[in-house]
């Protein structure tokens, strides 16, 4: 497990309450992530898993109604999503977007040019961009024919996941979330990903995986596992309780949040 | 002393080419007076078009009737230099070109490469001149009883164009590359370029037609250019449309193919107030392909209506027709596609697909596809779609760091890029894609960019 330095969180999640078309999904969440860190937020369908990642890039269809989110000190409510991109947060789609007519390359390169310009790095030109394409590309096992097609268009839906792993790779971000990455995939996709997240863990990024399955678990070890159950956190621990809900399942949690539930807070 | 009305009417028409008639030099061999005569003969009968016409119901040329123009055109030819060249040239693809300027062809600023293999790239009117009878007129004229005025006027007035006639089993690698040029003025000046272009059987060929504005202003071009692709012949054709702000341009291509021919036709719309083509391809013999494909990307109150008749002669024919608008501020975007299968035409393969995007409220689409099928083992479908952008899409570009500017023009870039994807030679294809670029700079339809 990675040491946590006393040093201020680089996520907090305070009392989060947000929704989408007038319902409300999250109803409270607390959460908070160090640099070095990877989380997992587990939970059943429907309990706001999704809602949580959408929220935290910024996506204008939900609203949020309470709560606050700090991100290295600043609060990421009030940025615009390209703004939370630039800042560092990076969310792997749990349904990555077709964009017809943009080779991956083209919009990779442009979104990792924008974000080099605000971190005050230079540009790179085509053939250094070309360059860090080719060798993220192997992180995540991809054939080079991916670079000039269309983005996720006619991608399987284990090729769609891995060129989010492969954007991850490119963009860096210091904060990714990952949204039910691992569903859809066989096992061979599931290792690649896997391979990939844990080869780009660092000391100085963090990552929250938003997981139904254990089993992307079985690859990559969190420092600490969250169940979350009708849009509040009602469950914390490490590794082994991810274990423990594929054993029992969600239902003696989803029990047991009728009562009043105390986050186990790290 | 220049005919010049307040107005543009059909009888501004008429009298123009009376004056025409009487004072220029009897140059034209009889055949061609005969046919201008034909011509002018059916405008006076039909008038110029207008919304009760089915085929202009969504184009009103009430601004071109409302426009003083010069209808004998003996305005000055406005001087041009070389240098006014480079903006819509491909570089080395534009290394053999025809140049004309206000509709006539410049020597000087045309380019043209010797050759031994019996190939005739020049002007029409010099060819006219100095052997009329190397030329068929049944080529030239076409079927002149189809077609509203337009085409009527542009045979009754045309003075030049390009003539490239390509003998047969020559391969000519190179593109061949005509640039119409013309200045905007008060009153405007009106031209009628009339092209040619011939393959013999088994000959290949590109031609890539510019229609462009030395300098901004009213002007309006009606080009007719003939495409006749013989038996075994593969004709790449391009053509882009540049003209000014405020110029009108009424064009039509004509395609006739012969057996086994292949013709790849992609068109741009850029520039223009109100910019009109019709398409008229016929496939005259049996395994004829068409692939037919537009784009047109407008702003402000620009206005393009395209309309097609693909037309399926004999058996074993294929069509393929993909036309893209980008319309934004207060476009209007029309097209008309008619796809006719003869009786007889089986086993055709036809496919069209009209798909507009639409970036602001105040513009309007109009989509009208006609199957017209008198065969019954055939393959004929069509589609149409208009669409704004995505927001998930956009929201993914945006979580990634493009800005939302940026992020409508990428998106926007690569719907219309799909049209550019298919035009065959890299260096035009470069060229479009940069000024597609510009044009979307900042996630709107920039209409200086042209």
């Amino acid at each position: 497990m990675a040491q946590a330095k006393p040093t201020d969180p680089m996520l907090s999640i305070r009392n989060l309450h947000a929704g989408v078309e007038g319902r409300e999904i999250l109803r409270g969440v607390d959460l908070e992530v160090r640099a070095g860190e990877v989380h997992a937020v587990m939970g059943p369908n429907g309990s706001g898993k999704s809602t949580l990642a959408q929220v935290l890039a910024g996506h204008p269809a939900y609203r949020v109604t309470a709560g606050e989110v700090l991100y290295e000190g600043r609060s990421l409510l009030d940025l615009p999503p390209e703004q939370r991109a630039r800042a560092g947060v990076f969310l792997a789609f749990q349904y990555p977007v077709e964009i017809p007519g943009v080779s991956n390359a083209q919009f990779l390169k442009s979104a990792l040019n924008e974000l080099r310009t605000h971190r005050g790095l230079e540009e790179l030109d085509a053939m250094e961009f070309l360059q860090v394409l080719r060798e993220r590309m192997k992180l995540v096992e991809m054939d080079a024919s991916f670079t000039s097609r269309p983005v996720n268009e006619g991608f399987s839906g284990g090729e769609k996941k891995r060129n989010e792993i492969l954007q991850l790779a490119v963009l860096e971000p210091r904060l990714a979330i990952l949204d039910e990455t691992d569903s859809g995939l066989d096992i061979d996709a599931l290792r690649v990903v896997a391979n990939g997240i844990n080869r780009l863990r660092r000391p100085d990024n963090a990552m929250i995986l938003v997981t139904h399955y254990q089993r992307l678990l079985n690859y990559v070890t969190p420092d600490h596992v969250h169940v979350l159950s009708a849009g509040r956190i009602v469950r914390s621990g490490g590794k082994e309780l991810a274990l423990e809900l594929e054993a029992k399942g969600y239902d003696w949690l989803q029990d047991g949040a009728e009562g009043p539930v105390t986050a186990i807070r790290q | 002393m220049t005919t010049v009305a307040t107005r543009t009417t059909t009888e501004s028409f008429l009298t123009a080419f009376d004056r025409l008639e009487r004072e220029r030099a009897p140059a034209d061999p009889a055949w061609l007076r005969a046919a201008r005569r034909a011509a002018i003969a059916r405008v006076a009968e039909r008038g110029l078009p207008s919304a009760r016409d089915e085929d202009w119901k969504y184009t009103a040329i009430a601004p071109i009737e409302a426009t003083r123009f010069d209808l004998t055109g003996e305005a000055p030819v406005a001087r041009s230099t070389a240098g006014a060249l480079d903006p819509f040239l491909f570089g080395d693809a534009s290394r053999h070109r025809l140049v004309f300027v206000q509709g006539r062809y410049s020597a000087s600023l045309s380019a043209a490469d010797g050759r031994s293999d019996g190939s005739r790239v020049g002007s029409l009117a010099d060819a006219l001149s100095a052997d009329g009878k190397s030329l068929s007129p049944e080529l030239l004229n076409g079927d002149a009883e189809t077609g509203d005025a337009w085409p009527a006027l542009n045979l009754a007035f045309w003075q030049d164009g390009a003539l490239v006639e390509i003998p047969a089993g020559v391969v000519v690698d190179r593109p061949i590359h005509l640039l119409f040029l013309t200045a905007g003025g008060d009153p405007g000046s009106m031209t009628h370029p009339r092209s040619l272009v011939v393959l013999g059987r088994g000959s290949q060929a590109t031609v890539i037609e510019t229609y462009a504005a030395i300098s901004g202003g009213t002007y309006l071009t009606n080009p007719v250019t003939r495409l006749i692709v013989g038996e075994g012949a593969t004709l790449i054709h391009q053509r882009i449309e540049l003209e000014s702000g405020q110029a009108f341009h009424v064009g039509r291509t004509e395609a006739q193919q012969g057996r086994d021919s292949r013709l790849n036709s992609t068109a741009v719309f850029f520039g223009g107030r109100i910019a009109r083509q019709d398409v008229r391809v016929r496939l005259e013999a049996e395994g004829a392909e068409s692939a037919l494909q537009g784009l047109y990307v407008l702003g402000g109150r620009q206005h393009v209506d395209i309309n097609t008749v693909v037309d399926h002669a004999k058996p074993h024919g294929t069509s393929r027709q993909l036309y893209k608008g980008v319309l934004d501020g207060r476009a209007r975007g029309v097209f008309s596609g008619r796809v006719i299968v003869r009786p007889g035409a089986q086993k055709t393969d036809a496919y069209q697909s009209n798909k507009n995007l639409l970036l602001s409220e105040g513009v309007e689409a109009d989509s009208k596809p006609q199957l017209e099928i008198f065969a019954d083992d055939v393959k004929c479908s069509h589609g149409a779609a208009d669409g704004q952008l995505a927001a998930d899409a956009l929201f993914y570009l945006r979580s990634r760091g493009l800005g939302e500017a940026e992020a409508r023009a990428l998106l926007t870039y690569g719907f219309a890029s799909e049209v550019l994807g298919r035009i065959p030679l890299e260096p035009v294809r470069a060229r479009l894609d940069a000024l597609l670029r510009a044009r979307l700079a900042g996630g709107r339809v920039n209409e200086e960019a042209a």
